[in-house]
């Protein structure tokens, strides 16, 4: 469904995305990690065209991203985005959170986008917080809120970037349940993550990505048993020994 | 007491000083409306990517913010009859003044208050495909717009006063009313300490106001 070949990335002389080569398969949930500086959010930025890429090609559902004549809003509407920091729009409430693309860029009326946002934060437990707006909500239930916009658009993939990197530990759980609630439904997923339990429980493959580059990119199994680069098992080592 | 200030002088002299204060209120509320809409051009424009418009706006507003309120307006009343090639009547010419010389100043409190904003803000608005125009308006500017109200307010307050400059073309604002009743009755006390007052309490009530919305807004 989503592929990337020979993707590379500069800024000015400096190589972010250095030959990126992946694909993922509709229904698999790949996880992305690495070092922080080594490009996995850039990579994800890319499949959705937020951040322009240098050579190579992306496609989505058939369609190329780095196309000029692609639509991209259009093709932006189908894939879920959630971010590290939430990104909820502060001067909305929750509801009108998910509300605004449904009636805006899917032209739902607004009875319909109002159901189904009840809808997906029933899913998500925040029924009662639907009013609310996100300074009045946890971190946790800010970026249930977003996974929720996200879903509202019907999405043929959702991308994820360190979404739970900016939370308190205790809030980590209700976000990771969701989102493997999501992997169990069978949505397509490439999740940036340093939380190997979430990968352990229902990735299907795992990237390990080091200086821009793509390091290794193999099925869960094989990537906890033994990592062949030195580099990811380095990497490992000191993330699992917490 | 009422040899050295005269209330009676201050009362029949009210009608006049009303009209000339009608104008003010007039030429402030239409600066502060063509001055906004102009700034926002001016501000989108700036924040464009593209690299012309970018610097045309740059040099407008540098060249604007450089010169003399006064001077503005004096060019104005000169030039833009010749330009037009028929003359306008000097409350155009002022309005057009101040609308071109407040749009150099909002447009940069404008910008800063785009600025402002986190980008992720913008590129989750375009992630759920939402259009630069619209994420624009449905996400940028409503929150923009609280962070710069204060901001723009104090400015407007500081253009209220300055429309006193008016004086220079020989409209008849509040102060110029004022002044003329001042040398025809020769009460000069009476008029001046008038108008500060009526400028003290609405400068003073309107910055009451912008510490409140500060207050109430602050995201």
């Amino acid at each position: 469904m989503i592929t990337l070949s020979h993707v590379s990335k500069w800024y000015g002389s400096f190589r972010v995305l250095d030959d990126c080569s992946m694909a993922i398969a509709k229904g698999e949930v790949v996880v992305i990690c690495g070092p922080s500086g080594s490009g996995k959010s850039t990579l994800i930025k890319c499949i959705n065209g937020l951040e322009p890429f240098s050579k190579g090609h992306i496609t989505v559902d058939g369609i190329s991203v780095g196309d000029k004549s692609t639509n991209l809003p259009k093709l932006r509407s189908r894939i879920g985005m959630v971010f590290q920091n939430f990104e909820l729009f502060p001067h909305m409430t929750a509801t009108d959170n998910i509300v605004l693309a449904q009636q805006k860029v899917l032209n739902r009326d607004r009875a319909t986008a109002r159901a189904k946002s009840e809808e997906l934060l029933a899913r998500m437990g925040l029924s009662e917080h639907a009013q609310k707006y996100p300074s009045q909500l946890s971190g946790g239930q800010q970026q249930r809120v977003a996974i929720a916009r996200a879903l509202a658009m019907d999405p043929i993939a959702m991308l994820f970037d360190e979404p739970t990197s900016a939370l308190d530990p205790e809030m980590i759980t209700e976000v990771l349940d969701v989102m493997v609630q999501l992997a169990l439904d069978g949505m397509t997923m490439a999740v940036v993550t340093h939380e190997m339990g979430f990968a352990r429980k229902v990735a299907h493959r795992v990237v390990f990505m080091d200086q821009g580059a793509i390091v290794e990119d193999a099925p869960k199994e094989e990537f906890f048993g033994t990592p062949r680069s030195e580099r990811a098992q380095l990497f490992l080592s000191k993330i699992l020994q917490h | 007491m009422f040899s050295v200030f005269d209330v009676a002088v201050l009362q029949r002299a009210l009608p006049f000083l009303w009209n000339g204060m009608r104008l003010t209120l007039q030429l402030t509320t239409m600066a502060v409306a063509g001055g906004l809409a102009l700034g926002l051009v001016l501000a989108v424009m700036r924040l464009s990517s593209v690299r012309p418009l970018t610097w045309l706006v740059a040099a407008y507003v540098n060249f604007l913010r450089s010169m003399p309120l006064i001077l503005v307006i004096f060019w104005f009343y000169t030039l833009v009859p010749k330009i037009i090639g028929r003359s306008v009547s000097g409350f155009d010419s002022v309005l057009i003044a101040f609308i071109m010389f407040e749009a150099a100043y909002y447009s940069e409190i404008i910008r800063a208050g785009i600025s402002s904003l986190r980008r992720d803000q913008i590129s989750a608005a375009l992630a759920l495909g939402l259009t630069r125009i619209q994420a624009m308006r449905y996400v940028v500017l409503p929150q923009a717009i609280r962070n710069m109200i204060p901001v723009l307010l104090t400015q407007s307050i500081v253009m209220f006063q300055d429309t006193s400059l008016v004086y220079v073309v020989g409209l008849r604002d509040f102060l110029t009313s004022a002044d003329i009743v001042a040398s025809r009755d020769n009460r000069p006390i009476e008029m001046y300490l008038t108008v500060a007052l009526v400028f003290l309490i609405i400068c003073f009530s309107a910055s009451r106001l912008v510490n409140k919305l500060r207050r109430r807004y602050a995201l």
